[in-house]
């Protein structure tokens, strides 16, 4: 990990409420939050994928999140990362296929949180789950105990760092829900990005908001989560799975 | 007062000999640090690892220690848990294998993490919930009671009262802590070949046998380099037979934990992919671990010891085989369990640029493998070291008449 990148960890330990501008050297700032009331649980940031509306071929959402964070392919496929992916699914007797996005799926009860031996991985009392990159001691334990393989090992020298997403070598990452526009009161960039392809498929919201749109719609059709009977209460929801 | 009429010494610390091993291991040992180095500075890339098996081969290896590490602690407890005498003069090599065998084990899982630079935060950011710093905790503790326990025998006019006690909470904490390193894989739900009550009981049934055969090699080796008569006849009799039965309730665990496993129908694809699939894992679980590591073992020390010649010859093979068998089965069940697909739509036929739906691949690579050298010369560094600087060896032993009374 760029050292430029070390922070007090202070700012991230602190617990949700502390998320306001931490500034780890100058002109890097790590989860800027632009309100200065804390994050609290009377928000729960989820999203919803409506599954019929996603193209198979279209990878606007994958671009993006890419573009986003700096993920570049080092031609590794096995060791790349991916915080978000196109999954291809089909029924085994009816040849019925679907091609979806999958990314965390914050869930409300995170095993990765469970187990991470640090604390390192960590829910904020918005939902949205997090690593706290400098605490991570890349044990990798979240990796195994994700039942949605959306974590990732950093496997080598990251180039191109976003001041918004530190990421380091050695250690674990996954979707932030793009946290840094999330508290600058911005979507997502894969949301923003399906959106902009003309795909309506993804939508982003507060579902502890009986009047936001997302809440809305999960009122109104019949939703899912995947593996819910693990009951980790995903914040990630899918339409017409 | 524990073994009044055993003494004890220590090796020749000017003998040639002591040197050339001390020097083999901790060349080993800076091996597998050079090969840890090489990995930190380019990342885990250069590793067979991946995003999908995440846990290679020293992890595997490091469990198998750790979980052995308890085992070793077998013929301690038995002289003084259980009272059998022939036992007792090996309580102390017993305290010392078990330890550096977890040494050695936890040496290369700590090396192998991605930032093991910050190990400290085990310690100041612990996370109460994660069995990982509950094994964390085990771990401390193991060392704290060993070493308590071994200061009992080894200081029985003042510590001996405290022998037996000492020698209980040892007996105990290793049951828990084979009980924690079985829960790392048991309880987690995200993969279908893990999530097992069963699993804690089968690592304790198998930390029993590949302890044992951990243990007896380690004698067996002292025996060799320093020409005493280790085991002794009575207590060889008896290592035979408790290594045979032990390595029979390990695959008998082993046996009722896959056919739990088969015949739970979410669990049968994982299983009929680790019992038949087309895969490395299939022969290293059968022919490594129940054949090689587990049968044949059996026949070397259950049948008559004249079958084979020398009654000790055919328990040290019989060791190195469980230890061999042991390292096939920790790969099998690590490795194997990582490289079948997480299930995120049983029953469905999934694909992705991710490799969901598909087998992982995992091949170790050479830094992995040298990391393990690494983990062994730690291992046999420290009891040569102990060895060496206290009176662990038995030189003479209770009467084999008075053996037998008990
Ligand atoms: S999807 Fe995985 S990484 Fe994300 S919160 Fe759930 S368990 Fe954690
Ligand atoms: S890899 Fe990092 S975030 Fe994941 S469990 Fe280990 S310490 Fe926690």
């Amino acid at each position: 990990m760029s050292e430029s990148f070390e922070v007090s960890r202070r700012a991230l330990l602190g617990g949700a409420a502390a998320f306001t501008a931490a500034t780890l050297a100058p002109g890097v700032v790590l989860y800027a939050r632009s309100t200065s009331e804390p994050v609290t649980n009377a928000v729960r940031w989820g999203m919803l994928i409506d599954v019929n509306q996603c193209q198979a071929g279209c990878t606007a959402c994958v671009d993006a999140c890419n573009t986003e964070f700096g993920l570049i392919s080092h031609g590794r496929p096995d060791t790349d990362p991916q915080w978000i992916r196109k999954v291809t699914v089909k029924d085994r007797d009816t040849g019925y296929t679907q091609s979806f996005p999958v990314m965390c799926q914050h869930c409300a009860h995170p095993p990765c949180v469970d187990v991470c031996p640090t604390g390192a991985s960590f829910r904020r009392a918005d939902g949205i789950v997090l690593i706290n990159r400098h605490i991570c001691v890349g044990c990798r334990y979240c990796e195994m105990a994700c039942p949605y393989m959306a974590r990732n090992f950093v496997h080598e020298d990251v180039t191109d760092q976003k001041p918004y997403a530190p990421r380091g070598k050695g250690t674990s990452e996954a979707c932030t829900m793009c946290v840094h526009r999330v508290d600058a009161g911005r979507v997502p960039a894969c949301v923003e990005a399906c959106t902009a392809a003309g795909h309506a498929t993804m939508l982003f919201g507060d579902l502890n908001d009986p009047n936001s749109e997302i809440s809305k719609r999960v009122a109104a059709v019949k939703t899912s989560q995947i593996r819910s009977d693990l009951r980790t209460d995903p914040g990630v929801r899918y339409q017409g799975l | 007062m524990s073994t009044p009429n055993v003494t004890y010494h220590t090796i020749d610390g000017r003998n040639a000999g002591t040197w050339a091993v001390l020097i083999i291991f901790a060349v080993m040992a800076a091996i597998g640090f050079l090969a840890a180095m090489y990995m930190d500075h380019n990342g885990h890339w250069v590793t067979g690892m991946t995003n999908h098996v995440v846990w290679g081969l020293p992890i595997v290896v490091a469990i198998f220690l750790i979980v052995s590490s308890t085992g070793c602690l077998n013929v301690a407890s038995i002289g003084s848990v259980f009272e059998k005498q022939p036992y007792k003069p090996f309580g102390r090599l017993a305290g010392i294998t078990a330890l550096a065998v977890q040494a050695g084990g936890l040496a290369m899982l700590v090396l192998d993490l991605g930032r093991n630079d910050r190990i400290i935060t085990f310690v100041t950011n612990l996370n109460p919930t994660s069995i990982f710093s509950l094994n964390v905790f085990l771990y401390s503790g193991f060392f704290i009671f060993v070493i308590f326990y071994l200061w009992t025998m080894m200081d029985g006019k003042k510590m001996g009262h405290l022998y037996r006690p000492a020698a209980l909470w040892a007996f105990i904490w290793r049951l828990i802590l084979t009980t924690g390193s079985g829960s790392i894989f048991g309880f987690m739900v995200s993969r279908s070949a893990y999530h097992s009550t069963l699993v804690a009981p089968l690592f304790i049934a198998l930390s029993m046998s590949f302890g044992l055969a951990m243990y007896v090699l380690v004698m067996l080796w002292l025996n060799a380099s320093t020409g005493r008569k280790y085991p002794s006849p009575e207590l060889l009799r008896r290592l035979r037979i408790l290594l045979g039965i032990l390595v029979g309730v390990s695959l008998y665990f082993v046996v009722i934990h896959h056919l739990t496993n088969y015949y739970t129908a979410e669990r049968r694809d994982v299983e009929k992919f680790l019992l038949f699939g087309d895969n490395v894992y299939v022969p290293l679980l059968w022919v490594g671990f129940g054949l090689i590591g587990s049968v044949i073992p059996m026949a070397l020390v259950l049948l008559p010891a004249r079958t084979f010649g020398s009654a000790k010859i055919s328990l040290g093979l019989a060791s190195a085989l469980v230890v061999f068998g042991g390292h096939c089965f920790m790969y099998a069940f690590v490795v194997g369990g990582e490289a079948f697909p997480v299930e995120l739509f049983p029953g469905k036929i999934v694909s992705s640029s991710f490799g969901d739906g598909a087998i992982a691949h995992y091949a170790p690579s050479l830094p992995e493998w040298l990391l393990v050298i690494g983990g062994y010369g730690v291992t046999g560094l420290l009891i040569t070291v102990v060895i060496w600087a206290l009176p662990m060896l038995p030189s003479s032993f209770p009467s084999e008449a008075d053996q037998k009374l008990h």
